[in-house]
């Protein structure tokens, strides 16, 4: 149970006050959108477009903030507020790290739907 | 409340994230509003120029067109810079907020929203907003649309300003002996029907009625919205009141009814045009010698026999296709000179 990369009590609080299966249906839509968003982090970074990374950032942040995925939250917003520019330095090291905590977040959501 | 402060209301998101933009129609959905979206500024825009909505809950971030500069150009938009707007954002820094209330936002909400504060502050945008529509409709209700306009656009405020423009006085002619051969039933409904025929003849020429005092009114013709020819407006909207009273009269001996007839005054120049009245209470009137003239020149009417008399300058700008008739020099009341005055001559129908 890897439950840990989405904070239980926002996760539930959505859940009460949007209703089960609507919640089912934007996990879905976010799962649908979130990969286009890393897709569009790494593209804008080899396109050196600071605006376009720093706006998918935005996107990533307020979604994850949304389902409680508090730690992906945290990352996509150091990019946000850091920019293009520091990332650069990094190589594609802070990407990668943003891509398997969202691979830890999709399948934590998958399992809670499951229960 | 209204149905919209309690729910029900029509309501636009715009957010160009597809999670966002579900997440807060839903919220807003189990709320009772009936909820649109656009995902952009730019189509926001253009749906909040297609359709009507009671609020506009507004993302910063966007593509194509972004969420200041959709405020922006709502606050340019006469038609819309009073839908209230809320803005939804996850963009940090105060900046950010007292740009978007600068911008004329009602709110500003920090995203993820919290359910509870989003239709706390949507209640009250749609209270504010519901008694602003009662305000406006009551300002259109009992001034005029160029005076509502005004009042909407340069605020209340009250003195005057010096215009150029023209005054129209009319009255009907023995409305005394009139009144007390019928019944007051009667004679309200003759009066309604007279002034909403006069109104239209009023409004259709671009002029706006300052008072109405039992059978008689007073319009004026540029201000406080300017006309190109404010002279030739009054006497058009004379000649069509005449024209009109003879349909009205056809109408009424065929009832077996007596005919109305009207006498018309106008006078043009300078004014000093503005609110008067009290802070509580004012209306939008025009004062000075062209005011006064106009008056005397209707009281004029009867002396002569004629439906319309105008002064020399109402007459100077005067097309064509209108017959003047010169009756010469005439003593006015209050004018140490005596004044030129014109009868406008209605057009005979063959």
């Amino acid at each position: 149970m890897s439950a840990e990369a989405i904070d239980l009590a926002t996760f539930r609080e959505l859940e009460a006050t949007t209703g089960v299966e609507f919640v089912r249906e934007l996990v879905a839509t976010f799962k649908a959108e979130a990969p286009r968003m890393l897709a569009d982090l790494r593209q804008s970074l080899v396109d050196g477009d600071a605006e376009r990374f720093r706006r998918t950032a935005h996107s990533l942040k307020s979604n994850s903030n949304t389902f409680g995925a508090t730690a992906l939250g945290a990352m996509a917003r150091k990019l946000e507020l850091e920019g293009l520019d520091s990332v650069r330095a990094s190589g594609s090291a802070p990407l990668d790290a943003l891509a398997f905590e969202y691979t830890r977040v999709a399948q934590a959501l998958t399992e809670l739907h499951r229960e | 409340m209204s149905e919209a402060a309690t729910g029900g209301a029509r309501l636009l998101v715009a957010d160009d994230n597809k999670v966002n933009r579900l997440l807060l129609t839903r919220n807003l959905e189990l709320m009772g509003h009936r909820v649109a979206s656009a995902e952009n500024g730019r189509m926001a825009l253009e749906m909040l120029r297609r359709e009507s909505f009671d609020l506009l809950l507004l993302d910063l971030e966007m593509p194509e067109m972004n969420g200041f500069e959709v405020l922006e150009q709502l606050g340019r938009d006469l038609a819309l810079r009073d839908v209230p707007v809320i803005v939804t954002s996850s963009l940090e820094g105060l900046d950010n907020v007292v740009r978007s209330i600068e911008l004329g936002a009602e709110d500003y909400l920090t995203k993820p929203v919290n359910v509870v504060l989003l239709k706390a502050r949507i209640g009250a945008s749609l209270e504010k907003k519901r008694l602003r529509d009662q305000q406006k409709e009551l300002v259109r209700r009992f001034a005029t649309p160029e005076v509502a306009q005004d009042l909407q656009q340069s605020g209340f405020a009250l003195g005057g300003k010096r215009v150029r423009g023209s005054v129209l006085f009319s009255d009907i002619r023995d409305f005394t002996p009139l009144v007390e051969s019928q019944p007051p039933e009667e004679t309200i409904e003759l009066l309604n029907t007279y002034y909403t025929l006069m109104f239209d003849a009023i409004s259709g020429h671009g002029g706006i009625v300052s008072q109405i005092a039992g059978d008689g009114l007073m319009a004026i013709f540029g201000a406080p919205l300017p006309l190109p020819d404010p002279a030739t407006s009054a006497v058009r909207t004379a000649l069509e009141m005449v024209e009109l009273v003879e349909l009205f009269d056809a109408e009424r001996t065929a009832g077996g009814k007596p005919a109305i007839r009207i006498g018309v005054g106008i006078a043009s120049g300078e004014m000093v045009a503005g609110y008067t009245g009290t802070s509580r209470r004012a209306t939008y009137t025009c004062i000075g010698d062209t005011v006064n003239l106009a008056a005397r020149l209707e009281t004029h009417t009867k002396t002569v026999g004629r439906m319309i008399l105008i002064d020399g300058a109402t007459r100077t700008t005067l097309p064509g296709d209108i017959t003047v008739e010169a009756l010469g020099p005439v003593a006015i009341r209050g004018k140490a000179e005596p004044v030129d005055v014109f009868a406008v001559v209605p057009a005979r129908k063959t």
